[in-house]
């Protein structure tokens, strides 16, 4: 056997300083996938900084998250943050963006609250080309208060409010970012964390409106009404999503039976809302 | 490390080595490194956590190939691993 210089005992996780120590641990459940994303988005971060591309500054990056369990992601983050109102991170995002060009921008919340109470201002910060990153946590229902069905329910799947299955079709959300006009367009789920972290760096560099959605089991949820374990969430993850990048966005419904397609679907060039304005009303 | 059939060059790679940390208090059992570290290095422990939660405990040090899986799955900032300094398969 090889021989092992065991290094001292150190107590320090990697991101403990991108982190508020004193508030963990955090509020989400066992099994939850939201702190693996968030944990994911924070490695992204720092590997954006530590390339020293893009001006990138820790001092710059703020997050913004609205309401819901995803939403509590802004108040762990050792970075300037906003947690606000339900449904309106994006318009929080937007005014710090165009106030202050030189931030970074990334919204972090849920499903529920990104694309049911917040779905206008997805698609119109999509459409005007607003140079902030997206994340949405994307659970398939409203973890926070109880469960009830959201815009992302699937088909028959069971929830408090849908107690014999959702008779109605969710939104597919990259469909939705991409025909909104989003530059940059990617899914992954929670145990696909590496090739997350890089997508997240890319949504970063990425100058336009970039949007991830992530897939994430809420056990508490979720999982219980439809009989899944938190590891039996992740299996399915595991054997069913197939990885197909520049996969035509009107493919991406969420059916376990076909798979899920995951990857990076949309990534173009077009001026930014802020190149825009510039043009017609800041003539130098 | 066991090799089913020693590669020639055996001698000459190194074979990064790891060493996991875990912060009890911090885990919340949910058994994600445990399942997907690809070495078997982690198995649930009896011991309780300050929660109550069973937190992981590393079973097969000297597999640890320092993949940093069981780090990323995790949700709760609860285990890391480092790079061990080794000197590998020189003996
Ligand atoms: C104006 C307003 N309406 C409703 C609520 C109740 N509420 C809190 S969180 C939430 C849904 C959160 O769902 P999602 O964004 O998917 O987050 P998750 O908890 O699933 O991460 C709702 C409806 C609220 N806080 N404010
Ligand atoms: S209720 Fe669901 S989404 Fe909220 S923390 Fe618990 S598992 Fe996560
Ligand atoms: S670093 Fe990789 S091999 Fe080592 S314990 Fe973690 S998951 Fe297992
Ligand atoms: S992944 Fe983290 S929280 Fe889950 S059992 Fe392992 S150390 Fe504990
Ligand atoms: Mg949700």
């Amino acid at each position: 056997m090889a021989s092992v210089n065991r290094p001292n005992k150190q107590q320090n996780h990697p991101l403990d300083d991108l982190i508020r120590k004193d508030r963990i641990p955090h509020i989400w459940c066992p099994g939850c996938g939201i702190g693996t994303i968030f944990a994911s988005c924070l490695t992204a971060i720092k590997e954006c900084v530590a390339t020293g591309k893009n001006g990138f500054d820790l001092d710059k990056f703020v997050m913004v998250s609205g309401i819901g369990c995803s939403g509590r992601a802004a108040g762990y983050v050792k970075l300037d943050s906003f947690h606000t109102t339900h449904g309106r991170a994006i318009p929080f995002a937007t005014g710090l963006k165009l106030a202050n060009r030189d931030l970074n921008v990334i919204v972090f919340s849920g499903d529920g609250d990104l694309f049911a109470i917040g779905g206008n201002h997805f698609i119109h910060a999509a459409r005007r080309n607003i140079n902030i990153t997206v994340i949405c946590v994307n659970n398939l229902n409203y973890g926070m208060t109880g469960g009830q069905v959201a815009a992302t329910t699937p088909y028959n799947a069971k929830t408090t409010t849908t107690p014999a299955g959702n008779a109605e079709n969710p939104f597919s959300l990259p469909l939705l970012a991409y025909a909104s006009g989003a530059t940059y367009v990617a899914r992954w789920t929670m145990l696909h964390t590496r090739d997350l972290t890089v997508s997240i760096n890319e949504a970063l560099s990425k100058k336009g409106f970039s949007f991830i959605e992530v897939l994430s089991p809420c056990p508490v949820n979720y999982g219980r009404r439809n009989k899944e374990k938190p590891l039996e969430t992740l299996k399915l993850y595991q054997e069913k999503s197939i990885i197909k990048n520049g996969a035509d966005p009107s493919e991406l419904d969420i059916d376990m039976e076909k798979g899920i397609i995951l990857g990076k679907f949309v990534d173009i060039d077009k001026p930014t809302h802020s190149e825009k304005y510039d043009k017609l009303y800041r003539i130098e | 490390m066991e090799f089913w059939r020693i590669p020639f060059d055996a001698n000459e790679i190194d074979i990064t080595l790891g060493e996991v940390y875990i912060l009890d208090d911090r885990c919340k059992g949910c058994g994600y490194c445990i399942e997907f570290c690809p070495r078997q290095v982690l198995q649930i422990s009896d011991k309780f956590n300050k929660k109550g939660y069973h937190p992981p405990v590393v079973v097969n040090p000297e597999s640890c190939v320092n993949c940093h899986y069981c780090e990323v799955i995790c949700a709760e900032f609860a285990i890391y691993s480092v790079e061990a300094v080794s000197c590998p398969n020189k003996n």
